[in-house]
């Protein structure tokens, strides 16, 4: 692989890596409120968190335009606080990666949730454990297994996703040009061979990723059974 | 001990649970057929579950009531449900201290004979060797009252009696309140003072033990 590839490679897994690990905490929270417990609005927080999987990337990418951009709410309160730029940075691919990922990461990490025995967490209760050691000696072991497959498919949303990124990070060389982009920008220069390269290299973090998420549900499954 | 449960309600399928009952003995049997409405009682008595009205009180505290629900962690119950629901992520060590609390430790794990188990995982545990390690758990969380869940059930006959000499000597080292639910007469007898008949969601009786021995010889089919 050429120095140029190596970058965009490595840009890539490092944008996907944190922005899993930035919806990490917020997702497991959301998936654990929707799992355990009934509240108002429930089901309008299910449907917006689903929404960036079912609506056009581009659609997604132009309403996080608005809200990261120097005069969006979000993006020019953080300029003018903090300084921070966020369009056309890495900052908004990782942005971008976190809302197109974040609804698989909750969807896997709630059936985890759900699929503890909640006779557990009572039990746990009656030994004198509150709430938070409840959840994280309890609830949080029984469903690691469906949570770690939840963040590797997370982890390979945010390698693939395109749609979302283009328009709110742009795809600057060296900048913001991730895998995808890169690939997108070898075909259309009708540079075929670079272009295959890097959809094999693709190919295999995809794999990698949703066979690994697939074999820790199948052991999940396995250890559920009585 | 004393537990007393005023006009407690919760609607059941296909009755509703209205329990009123006084408990004062050192372990009570609550005998029914299934479906009586014995695991609810257990569960509202451990705060696992919320009654719709009705009052709870545990020596002399009260546990729920109008306005008041103490979570189950503050009850100081020690609850053994039917299926054990040991933790199957951590080893029976774990499991056996999760909530221990107080100095009982060696005394528990010496009457129960648990000490060549605590490093197995739980999963590798025969039906008799859960109970003993539920039990444990229960006891070392330092409880003011023991609710034991069909403690027999599940356990191969040839170790019902053993199992049921742990029972005796858990009674009768730590001598904590205890109410004992099952639809076994022989298990009442060989453990119980007093007995508590649930059906269909209501007490119909309460005796000394000696007194029902004799006319309660009716087993209930499980």
């Amino acid at each position: 692989m050429t120095a140029e590839e190596l970058q965009v490679l490595g840009l890539t897994l490092r944008t996907a890596a944190l922005s899993t690990l930035v919806i990490l905490p917020p997702g497991l929270a959301v998936a654990w409120l929707l799992a355990r417990r009934n509240w108002r609005g429930k089901s309008l927080v299910e449907t917006l968190i689903t929404l960036p999987m079912v609506m056009p990337p581009v659609a997604t990418g132009l309403i996080l335009l608005e809200l990261l951009g120097r005069r969006g709410p979000i993006g020019g309160w953080l300029d003018r606080t903090l300084g921070l730029q966020i369009v056309f940075t890495w900052r908004a691919v990782v942005a971008a990666m976190m809302v197109m990922s974040f609804p698989l990461l909750v969807r896997a990490a709630r059936v985890a949730f759900e699929e503890v025995n909640p006779r557990f967490e009572q039990i746990a209760r009656t030994l004198a454990a509150g709430e938070t050691r409840v959840f994280f000696t309890i609830t949080l072991p029984l469903a690691a297994r469906g949570i770690t497959s939840g963040v590797l498919l997370a982890f390979a949303r945010a390698i693939g996703e395109f749609g979302a990124t283009i328009l709110v990070a742009g795809n600057i060389p060296g900048r913001t040009r991730t895998l995808s982009l890169a690939i997108y920008d070898l075909v259309e220069l009708g540079r075929d061979g670079e272009a295959f390269r890097l959809l094999g290299v693709a190919v295999v973090i995809a794999f990698a990723a949703v066979w690994t998420a697939e074999a820790f549900l199948r052991r999940t499954h396995e250890s559920h059974r009585p | 001990m004393s537990l007393i449960v005023r006009e407690l309600v919760l609607p059941l399928v296909p009755f509703t649970l209205e329990v009123s009952v006084e408990l004062s003995a050192r372990t009570t049997g609550l005998y029914g057929p299934s479906g009586a409405g014995k695991t609810t009682l257990l569960e509202l008595i451990a705060g696992v579950r919320k009654p719709q009205s009705g009052t709870i009180e545990l020596n002399g505290r009260v546990v729920c009531g109008e306005g008041i629900f103490v979570p189950p962690r503050l009850r100081r119950v020690g609850y053994v449900p039917q299926d054990d629901a040991l933790f199957p992520h951590l080893s029976v060590r774990q499991n056996v201290f999760y909530g221990a609390a107080g100095d009982r430790a060696g005394a528990v794990v010496d009457v129960l004979e648990i000490a060549p188990l605590l490093d197995r995982g739980v999963k590798r545990l025969s039906g008799g060797e859960r109970k003993r390690v539920a039990l444990a758990r229960a006891l070392l969380s330092n409880p003011e009252m023991l609710l034991l869940d069909e403690p027999l059930a599940g356990v191969d006959v040839p170790l019902r009696d053993r199992v049921l000499e742990y029972l005796v000597r858990i009674r009768d080292q730590f001598s904590i309140p205890t109410i004992y639910v099952t639809h076994h007469m022989d298990e009442v007898r060989a453990i119980c003072e007093e007995l508590v008949v649930l059906e269909r969601g209501r007490v119909e009786g309460k005796r000394p033990i000696e007194g029902v021995a004799k006319d309660a010889d009716r087993p209930h089919s499980p």
